[in-house]
């Protein structure tokens, strides 16, 4: 038991959102362990991206409280972001900078080690295969290597947990698949969170999943057993969602 | 943190041709203002010497300059500050910010004082053009103090003023065309009140001003000056955060 609340990367419990009257997220609960991807599906407009921007401390949540490592993110906001990496819808970049400047300005925002920066910089072009764009100005670059330079904002400084909101949407083929073993290469050593309109893509890198549909969880199960089950995740996803 | 911000902003503002231009323009304004007091000092230059206590160079020459420069930092001011928290909205570079472990008056401070740097390279070269003068004479150092600091000060409360309009919204030019609005309409609103003590005087940021102009450093202004950023800087905070409450 112990051993399994160590490995506890983020827990959210109850969480719930308003817009005025509109319920956007009603009791959303998402637990998350070292070493796990989990995929976040549903329709438009179910409450996904609510669910992520609260997760990451960009909404305040109505109800409900969220701990990331074991720390309360409401009542200690820079500690719990310090374990935190996220991708929004629309990556965040500054396109006058290149892709150096900003790289290192995410770096500093995330607290990255001074002396370690450069290793750092160089570690994450690495893997998010950018180092021949390092001295590109990011509005040249094309929107596959924006999303990748999105990613690689997101991992810099090694979060525990990586929040990624619909990573593979404009990219090519190719770049889709360089993207998800990318994400199961995250997934290996901390715990991500994966939101997307492509099942495949669920089927292919998370282990668990969840749908949502209305502002709730509607399906939580890991891809195990939902094979034990000999259902297909599309199946489910229409029976649940329509 | 606040410095990785100022650092951002800093580079943010460099990078692009507008601050390099602005800090062109204004110079070249100025130095035009300062030439043609400097000509006008030199032709009434004998006729003061049979004054008993004549005027010096430093109240006929430097403070119309900063007075001049004052009018043109008003009007300078919303255009490096609409960006800064209008173009991070629409281009959602925010999310990124907030995301990082800073808290939000680092970044709203950071913002702040990012511009506060930039200005404060334009007084300096302001300041440079007023010690040029003493090539030819004495310069009052107490007047050249007392014009930076009220000209420092001011464009405090300009650029704090046009860092909570930028808050508001996700369009630039709205921001900068509503902090010029509001800017023009303290700088004149004494205009407005016709007893010279009424309470209208106390609002107006020229008539703070003026006091610094004249050589006078009075505690009511740097008082009005410093609750005046303040406030603005605590609005902004505010604003940010509300946002991410009420969202």
């Amino acid at each position: 038991m112990t051993d399994e609340t160590a490995a506890l990367t983020l827990s959210a419990q109850n969480l719930c959102r308003q817009y005025g009257h509109h319920m956007a997220v009603q009791n959303v609960n998402v637990e998350l362990r070292r070493g796990e991807v989990l995929g976040l599906l549903g329709p438009n407009g179910a409450g996904k991206t609510t669910t992520m921007r609260m997760l990451t401390g960009n909404l305040a949540p109505s109800a409900g409280s969220i701990e990331i490592c074991g720390i309360d993110l409401l009542d200690k906001p820079q500690e719990a972001k310090l374990h935190l990496g996220f991708l929004p819808e629309i990556p965040p970049l500054y396109h006058d900078m290149t892709v150096d400047e900003y790289l290192l300005l995410a770096a500093r925002l995330h607290r990255v080690d001074k002396h370690t920066l450069q290793t750092v910089l160089d570690n994450v072009k690495q893997r998010c295969g950018l180092e021949a764009q390092s001295k590109c100005v990011i509005s040249t670059l094309s929107k596959g290597f924006q999303q990748r330079v999105g990613i690689a904002q997101a991992i810099i400084h090694n979060p525990d947990v990586i929040i990624l909101d619909e990573p593979t949407v404009g990219l090519d083929p190719n770049q889709i698949r360089e993207i998800r073993s990318l994400i199961r290469e995250l997934g290996v050593s901390s715990s991500v969170i994966l939101s997307t309109h492509i099942l495949s893509e669920v089927e292919s890198v998370c282990d668990r999943v969840q749908i949502m549909h209305k502002g709730r969880v509607v399906f939580d199960q890991t891809m195990a057993e939902l094979q034990q089950q000999g259902t297909s995740l599309e199946a489910v996803f229409t029976q649940i969602t329509q | 943190m606040i410095v990785t911000i100022i650092r951002k902003e800093l580079s943010m503002l460099f990078i692009s041709p507008l601050a390099w231009i602005l800090l062109a323009l204004i110079q070249l304004v100025l130095t035009w203002v300062f030439l043609v007091r400097l000509d006008a000092f030199l032709e009434i230059q004998s006729q003061l010497l049979q004054i008993a206590n004549p005027p010096g160079i430093t109240e006929i020459i430097i403070s119309p300059v900063f007075a001049m420069a004052a009018i043109i930092l008003l009007m300078v001011t919303p255009l490096l500050s609409m960006r800064l928290l209008a173009e991070e909205r629409r281009n959602h570079t925010l999310t990124l910010l907030i995301s990082a472990p800073v808290s939000m008056t680092d970044i709203v401070i950071g913002k702040f004082l990012g511009l506060m740097v930039f200005f404060l390279a334009v007084i300096t070269l302001i300041v440079a053009l007023a010690i040029s003068l003493r090539i030819g004479g004495a310069l009052d150092f107490g007047l050249l103090l007392s014009n930076t600091l009220g000209l420092f000060l001011v464009t405090a409360c300009f650029s704090a003023l046009g860092l909570y309009i930028s808050s508001l919204t996700a369009q630039p030019v709205i921001a900068a065309i509503g902090t010029l609005g509001v800017l023009l309409g303290l700088w004149v609103i004494n205009l407005a009140a016709s007893e010279t003590d009424g309470w209208l005087h106390y609002i107006s940021l020229l008539k703070h001003f003026e006091q610094f102009n004249q050589g006078l450093i009075d505690t009511l202004s740097i008082a009005y000056f410093i609750l005046f950023i303040v406030t603005f800087l605590v609005l902004t905070i505010r604003r940010l955060d509300g946002e991410r409450l009420h969202g």
